[in-house]
């Protein structure tokens, strides 16, 4: 079995994100980068179906500045056996990166493309849904279970979805992306991070694979979120019900 | 120009609140840039849901196929971009539920078009303002091309209200073989007689502080009840296994905005912020008063929430009896 992980390198979720003052974009200066958490999530799922089907190989794919390389690294360490960097320095949309992942999907001929459901800096949610269609694969998205069928061409997915949770099969090959409580991923070990060193990352420039990566969806400016003022504290509980019913009435 | 096309979306036989948002949005939309609004209605069996939506005014195109019986992305899609295509849309539009956004991105393939995820305010032609960075920024972001995909939050507009004599259509697709791979196998539902979290005009939401699923139990679902409230959780709480998943508020979860929201043992780190910073009106009760989540409360009281929270719950029971 082969599995293709996508991997982005995103700022690191606990890091303060602020808006440039010209509305550009965001300070990037002193941002720590780190793999999509999301991602992280889709590289252990992965690995973990490698652990039980003996001869499963990982292969990650990232598409951005070469920086990403960092963040292919992090996943080889914990266990993946090589990576694909699709070095691109404009921006992109999550089209232009679902029409980008489906060179590297058909030059590789994955069995399974594991990805995060959304990335936490753009917030889009839409790159595995858009890859799946161009594929004419089928999709299960926000996954919390991943099983795969003995004969492994058939897998059973359960979904985070509102009110509940939903259960899908379909046959391979399929795109899933993952939610948060797929699973817990691993931390690289130090034997790992030094395998990792050795292993294959392969650097491809985006106009070798000659597909269109214009994006349709154009940033114009970004501003600051409207600030919500701080309010007052109260020193009761008697206090607290007291306001809520006659100042802000709404118990 | 075309029409403003608006995928209606129906849960069990009904249409949720987030539907009706996203009819409003979508007569905003058409009102801005031009252009009529119609609503698609997938489904089998849907002629009482198809006479419903008319009465939003609206002109429906009903689908009813076997194929649709529950949904499932790709023969959605199929059926939806293809709806799309011959009225000739020049917007599909639906909400940024579970459905939503598993479903227009393949839906914005099919179609060749660009997609705005999460919209929070329709500029004009082409221009939209979603929220990015975990709510951190609002980007203003345009679409190119005569035909585009947006999903709204479901926050940002009102719900439409039944207004009008609307019409119904019946249409017929042709969903591919290669769109018919997805199998549907079941729906556990998470069984509450709560208000649904994302329709309550009150929020009861519950965080690490609790501590365990029998505090959630004890503590916080008697004062959740007291006020007819939805409760909710951080991702610490779900995570822990106190309460189930899709009771999670944030930039990952559900996004709230409540008349009312009482965050319970939560820090109020920037992901839960993203999920219920529009409420109208947050309190928070949370034993640290360094506590972030105190910078965005109308009302912060310090306390132990083990002795706060019953005694809050003993105060509104006596109100209400008043
Ligand atoms: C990719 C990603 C996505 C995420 N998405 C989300 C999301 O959608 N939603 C979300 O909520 N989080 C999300 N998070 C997690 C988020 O960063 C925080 O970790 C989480 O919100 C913290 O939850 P908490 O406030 O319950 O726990 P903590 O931060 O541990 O806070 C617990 C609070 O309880 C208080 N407390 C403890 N005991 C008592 C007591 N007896 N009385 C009163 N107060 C008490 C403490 O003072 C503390 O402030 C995400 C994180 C990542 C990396
Ligand atoms: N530049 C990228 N490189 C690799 N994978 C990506 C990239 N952008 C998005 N993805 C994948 O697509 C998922 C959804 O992204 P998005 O649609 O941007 O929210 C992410 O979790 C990644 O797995």
């Amino acid at each position: 079995m082969k599995i293709l992980v996508t991997v982005k390198r995103v700022p690191d979720p606990n890091s303060t994100i602020k808006v440039k003052p010209d509305g550009s974009g965001i300070v990037t200066e002193g941002l720590k980068y780190v793999i999509n958490p999301f991602d992280e999530i889709a590289i252990e799922e992965g690995l973990r179906i490698k652990e039980r089907l003996a001869g499963t190989e990982v292969v990650l794919a990232s598409i951005g500045e070469k920086a990403a390389q960092e963040q292919l690294r992090t996943g080889l360490a914990m266990g993946a056996d090589r990576a694909v960097l699709i070095l691109a320095d404009g921006a992109l949309d999550s089209l232009a990166v679902a029409r980008i992942l489906q060179k590297v999907v058909e030059n590789e001929k994955p069995d399974l493309v594991l990805m995060g459901k959304q990335a936490i800096d753009d917030d889009s949610n839409q790159a595995g849904q858009m890859l799946a269609e161009l594929l004419g694969w089928p999709q299960a998205t926000f996954a919390s279970k991943v099983e795969l069928d003995s004969g492994q061409n058939r897998v059973t997915v359960v979904r985070e979805v509102d009110g509940g949770l939903e259960t899908v099969r379909m046959p391979l090959p399929a795109i899933i992306t993952a939610d948060l409580r797929l699973n817990e991923p691993r931390y690289a070990s130090l034997p790992g991070i030094m395998k990792a060193r050795k292993k294959e990352l392969k650097e491809i420039p985006l106009a070798e694979l000659g597909v269109d990566a214009n994006p349709k969806l154009k940033l114009l400016r970004v501003d600051p979120p409207p600030k919500r003022q701080a309010g007052r504290k109260v020193s009761s509980v008697q206090e607290l019900v007291h306001l809520l019913h006659t100042e802000a009435k709404v118990i | 120009m075309g029409d403003v096309l608006v995928f209606a979306e129906h849960q069990r036989g009904k249409f949720p609140k987030t539907t009706l948002v996203a009819i409003h949005a979508s007569k905003e939309a058409a009102a801005k840039i031009g252009g009529g609004c119609c609503a698609a209605l997938l489904g089998a069996g849907i002629d009482a849901l198809a006479h419903e939506l008319a009465e939003y005014g609206l002109k429906v195109y009903a689908v009813d196929d076997p194929a649709l019986e529950h949904y499932v992305a790709d023969a959605y899609a199929a059926a939806l971009g293809q709806l799309a295509k011959e009225k000739g849309a020049s917007l599909v539009l639906a909400t940024a539920t579970a459905v939503g956004k598993d479903l227009m991105p393949r839906v914005a393939v099919r179609l060749g078009a660009g997609m705005a995820s999460d919209v929070i305010a329709i500029e004009g032609p082409n221009t939209y303002k979603r929220p990015m960075w975990a709510g951190n920024a609002v980007a203003t972001v345009q679409l190119e091309g005569d035909i585009q995909v947006v999903t709204v939050r479901g926050t940002a507009f009102d719900a439409a209200k039944k207004d009008g004599k609307g019409s119904i259509e019946k249409a017929t697709v042709n969903i591919d073989a290669s769109a018919r791979k997805m199998q549907f196998v079941e729906f556990a539902e998470t069984k509450s007689d709560r208000p649904v979290l994302t329709e309550a005009s009150i929020v009861v939401s519950g965080g690490r502080g609790l501590k365990s699923a029998e505090n959630f139990t004890k503590v916080l679902e008697p004062l959740v009840d007291v006020l007819g409230a939805a409760m909710g959780a951080t991702r610490a709480a779900v995570d822990a296994g106190y309460v189930p998943n899709d009771l999670q508020v944030g930039q990952t979860g559900k996004v709230v905005a409540p008349e009312l929201y009482i965050a319970v043992g939560i820090s109020g780190a920037i992901q839960h912020l993203a999920g219920m910073k529009d409420s109208k009106v947050i309190v928070a009760i949370n034993k640290d008063e360094e506590a972030p989540i105190f910078q965005v409360a109308d009302y912060g009281l310090v306390a132990d929430l083990f002795k706060a929270v019953p005694e809050l719950t003993e105060e509104i029971r006596k109100l209400k009896q008043a």
